[in-house]
C-alpha cells in the first residue's frame, strides 16, 4: 500500500489564541514522524488535527492512498490512533469493545484477530472483565488493540508510553518498529527515547521541520 | 455624517407626520390620512409598529445568511456580524412585542390573547433568548459560534411552518397591514409615503447601529489578539 | 443509502447504546417514574373535575414534551461526559452517528409514548378516543418529529456547560410547531373526526419530520466536530 500524508498551512486558533500556523509536512511510505514540543505547544491539537477529529482554522491535511486522495469523512477507515485522553467504553468488556468497535467500522468480526491483538498486549487473560475495572495502564493497552483493529496504514500515537510498565513499552515499541515497516507513523513525544525510531520531526515551538 | 443627518432629518418628519396628520374620512388634500374603520387614531401604530417588527425580521435573516458565511468559512469576523444582527434583532423584536401589546390592550382589550401574530413574535422572542442562552454557555469562542449557526438555521427552518399551522388552528384579528388577500392597497398615497419612509428609516437606523455595533466588537477582539501576544 | 451512511454502522450504534443503557439503567428508571410522577401531579391537580377535549390533549403532549427532554438528551450527553466522543470520530462517519443516535432516542421516544398513553388512558377517564386511526398515526407522526428535533438539539447542549436546564429552552421554539399541530390532531382524535379531514395536519408532521432530519443530516458535521 502506498500512503501519503500532507499537511499544508496548518493554523489553529482556540478561544482567540492561536495555537500555531504554517505547520507544513508530508510523511510518505514507511517513515515514522516525531512531533515534539513544550507542554501547551499544541502536540495534541496537531495529532487530533491530522487523525481528522479538529478541523483546523485553516489550511488542509490531505491523505493518499495508493494516489487516490480520501475525502475526511472516509478517513477514520485507515488511522488508528491512540492518546492518554481516548476513552473506552466502560460499561462493556474488553472483548465486547473491540467487537463493537469492529462491527461500528463495518469490518468482519475476526475472534482470532482480536484474541491475536489482546494476547499480543497482553490482556488476554482479562479480556472478559469491564474495562472499569481496568487499571490505567492496561487501559492504555487496550488502546493498542482498539487502534490496531482494522489494521490501518497510517498510526498515530499520541504520548505512546504513557501509564505503561517497561513490559509495555517495549510491546509499544514493537509494534512502531512494525507499523514502520508497512506504514506510517506519527508520533507526538517528548522523549528522546520515542524519538529514536522516527526520520523526521517536527519541533512545534521553532516551527520547523527536522530532516534527520 | 451626511448619512446621518439626512437619517435624523427624515425620521423626524415621520414621526411628526404619523402621529400629528389629520385623519378624515375623505381625503382630499395630500396633509390627510383615511379614517380606517373600527381603528380611527389607533392605525397610526402602522408607522412605528410594523417597521420594528420587520426590522426584527430582517435581523433574523442577517444573522442566519452570516452563520453560514462563519460555517463555511470559520472566520470570527462572521460570527461577530451573526452576533451583533442577532442582538438587534433581539431588542428590536422586543419594541415590537411591547408596541403591539399596548395597541392590542386599546383595541381588543386585553395586553395578550394568543393571535396569530403574537404568537409568531413570542416564538421570535423565546429563539433569541434560546440563542443568547446558548452562547452564554459555551465557553471555547469557536464552538460558541459554530453551535449557535447552527442553532440559528434550525431555527430559521422551522419559522415557516408556523405559516401552514397557525390558519390550520386559529383566525387571526390583526389587521392586514398593506396587503390583504385580495391584493388590494388600503392605504391613501400620503398614508403609503409615510409608511414607506419610515420602513425605510428604520432599516437605515438598523443598518447604521449595525455597523457601529460591528466596528466597536471587531476593536475589541482586536484588542484581545494584542493582549495575548 | 451507504454513501450518506452506513446502515449496519448505525444500527450497531444503536445496540451499543442499547445494551448500554439496559447495563446502567440511566435513563429508562428514571423516565418512568418520571412519567409516574407528572400523571400523579396532574391527577392530584384536576381531582374530581372532567377537563376539556382541548385540556386533556394539551396535557398529554405537556407530558410527553417533558418526559422526552428529561430523557432524550442522554445519548450524547453521556458520550460526552465519558469523553467517548474522540472515540467514535474514530470509527465511524459523522453521519452514521447521528442516524444510530437518531434511531436509540426514536425506539426510546415510542416505548415512553406507549407507556404514557397507556397511564393516560387508564387514568384519565374522560380521555375517550373516538378515531383510533387519527389518534395512532399522531403519536407515531408525533414521535418521530419530535425525536428528529430533540437528537439535533441534544448533540447542541452536549457541547455547552448548562446541558439540563438549556435543553428545553432550545427545543422549545423548535418543537412548538410540532407540538401545535399534534395537539390539534389529537384534539381531532377525540371529538371522532374522519381521517380524510385530519391528512393536512399529518402532511405538516411529515414534512417538519424530513425539513429537520434533512438539515440535521447536513449540519451535524459542525456540531460533533470540535
Amino acid at each position: 500500500m502506498d500512503i501519503k500524508l500532507e499537511v499544508q498551512n496548518i493554523k489553529k486558533i482556540f478561544n482567540g489564541r492561536k495555537i500555531f500556523s504554517d505547520i507544513n509536512f508530508q510523511l510518505e511510505n514507511k517513515s515514522a514522524l516525531a512531533i515534539t514540543g513544550r507542554n501547551g505547544s499544541g502536540k495534541s491539537t496537531l495529532v487530533k488535527i491530522l487523525a481528522g477529529v479538529l478541523s483546523p482554522t485553516n489550511g488542509q491535511v490531505d491523505f493518499y492512498l495508493n494516489g487516490k486522495s480520501i475525502d475526511l469523512q472516509n478517513r477514520y477507515q485507515y488511522f488508528g490512533f491512540v492518546a492518554p485522553y481516548l476513552q473506552m467504553y466502560d460499561e462493556f468488556t474488553a472483548m465486547e469493545n473491540l467487537e463493537l468497535f469492529a462491527r461500528i467500522r463495518n469490518i468482519e468480526v475476526d475472534k482470532d484477530y482480536i484474541d491475536l491483538l489482546l494476547k499480543r498486549v497482553n490482556l488476554y487473560e482479562r479480556k472478559d472483565s469491564y474495562v472499569r475495572e481496568y487499571s490505567s495502564g492496561m487501559k492504555q493497552r487496550l488502546k493498542y488493540a482498539f487502534a490496531l483493529l482494522h489494521k490501518p496504514p497510517l498510526l498515530i500515537l499520541d504520548e505512546p508510553r504513557s501509564n505503561l510498565d517497561a513490559e509495555g513499552i517495549s510491546v509499544v515499541y514493537q509494534i512502531i518498529q512494525e507499523q514502520k515497516q508497512s506504514g506510517c507513523v506519527v508520533v507526538a513525544t517528548n522523549d528522546s527515547e520515542d524519538i529514536q525510531f522516527c526520520n523526521q520531526e517536527i519541533d512545534l515551538n521553532q516551527f520547523r521541520n527536522i530532516a534527520k | 455624517m451626511v448619512f446621518k443627518i439626512i437619517l435624523g432629518i427624515g425620521l423626524t418628519l415621520v414621526i411628526i407626520a404619523g402621529i400629528a396628520l389629520p385623519m378624515v374620512s375623505n381625503p382630499s388634500s395630500f396633509f390627510e390620512l383615511p379614517v380606517v374603520p373600527g381603528l380611527e387614531d389607533k392605525a397610526r401604530i402602522i408607522f412605528f409598529h410594523v417597521p420594528t417588527a420587520w426590522v426584527c425580521v430582517i435581523a433574523f435573516i442577517t444573522s442566519l445568511i452570516y452563520g453560514i458565511q462563519y460555517l463555511r468559512t470559520k472566520e470570527i469576523l462572521y460570527d461577530i456580524k451573526s452576533v451583533t444582527a442577532a442582538g438587534l434583532g433581539f431588542l428590536f423584536c422586543i419594541l415590537a412585542t411591547v408596541t403591539g401589546a399596548i395597541w392590542s390592550k386599546f383595541t381588543w382589550g386585553a395586553f395578550w390573547n394568543w393571535d396569530p401574530r403574537q404568537t409568531s413574535i413570542f416564538v421570535l422572542l423565546l429563539i433569541y433568548g434560546a440563542y443568547f442562552a446558548l452562547r452564554s454557555s459555551i465557553e471555547v469562542e469557536e464552538k460558541r459560534a459554530s453551535l449557535s449557526a447552527v442553532y440559528s438555521i434550525i431555527a430559521g427552518l422551522t419559522v415557516p411552518f408556523f405559516i401552514f399551522i397557525i390558519p390550520r388552528i386559529v383566525s387571526s384579528l390583526h389587521p392586514d397591514p398593506i396587503i390583504n388577500p385580495q391584493g388590494k392597497i388600503h392605504m391613501n398615497p400620503t398614508m403609503l409615503v409615510i409608511f414607506l419612509s419610515s420602513l425605510t428609516g428604520f432599516t437605515a437606523v438598523y443598518y447604521w447601529m449595525f455597523n457601529l455595533r460591528v466596528r466597536f466588537s471587531k476593536l475589541l477582539y482586536q484588542q484581545q489578539m494584542k493582549e495575548q501576544e | 443509502m451507504n454513501k450518506i451512511f452506513n446502515i449496519n454502522s448505525a444500527l450497531t450504534i444503536f445496540i451499543k447504546d442499547f445494551r448500554s443503557e439496559l447495563r446502567t439503567r440511566y435513563a429508562l428508571n428514571a423516565l418512568i417514574m418520571f412519567v409516574i410522577t407528572t400523571l400523579a401531579i396532574i391527577l392530584f391537580a384536576v381531582a374530581n373535575e372532567t377537563p376539556s377535549i382541548e385540556i386533556s390533549a394539551g396535557i398529554l403532549w405537556i407530558v410527553i414534551f417533558f418526559s422526552a427532554m428529561s430523557g432524550m438528551a442522554r445519548t450524547f450527553v453521556s458520550e460526552e461526559e465519558r469523553g467517548t466522543v474522540m472515540t467514535l470520530h474514530l470509527i465511524a462517519k459523522p453521519s452514521t452517528v447521528f442516524f444510530g443516535k437518531l434511531l436509540f432516542n426514536l425506539i426510546l421516544l415510542f416505548l415512553m409514548n406507549i407507556f404514557t398513553v397507556v397511564l393516560y388512558l387508564i387514568l384519565i377517564p374522560s380521555f375517550i378516543i373516538k378515531s383510533y386511526d387519527i389518534f395512532l398515526l399522531t403519536i407515531f407522526l408525533g414521535t418521530i418529529g419530535l425525536s428528529a428535533a430533540s437528537t439535533i438539539i441534544a448533540a447542541i447542549i452536549a457541547k455547552s456547560n448548562t446541558k439540563g436546564t438549556l435543553y428545553p429552552v432550545l427545543s422549545f421554539p423548535i418543537l412548538l410547531p410540532l407540538l401545535m399541530i399534534v395537539i390539534k390532531s389529537t384534539k381531532s382524535a377525540l371529538e371522532g373526526i374522519e381521517i380524510a379531514k385530519a391528512m393536512g395536519d399529518f402532511q405538516v408532521m411529515i414534512a417538519y419530520f424530513v425539513v429537520i432530519t434533512a438539515v440535521s443530516y447536513l449540519l451535524f458535521d459542525y456540531v460533533w466536530k470540535d
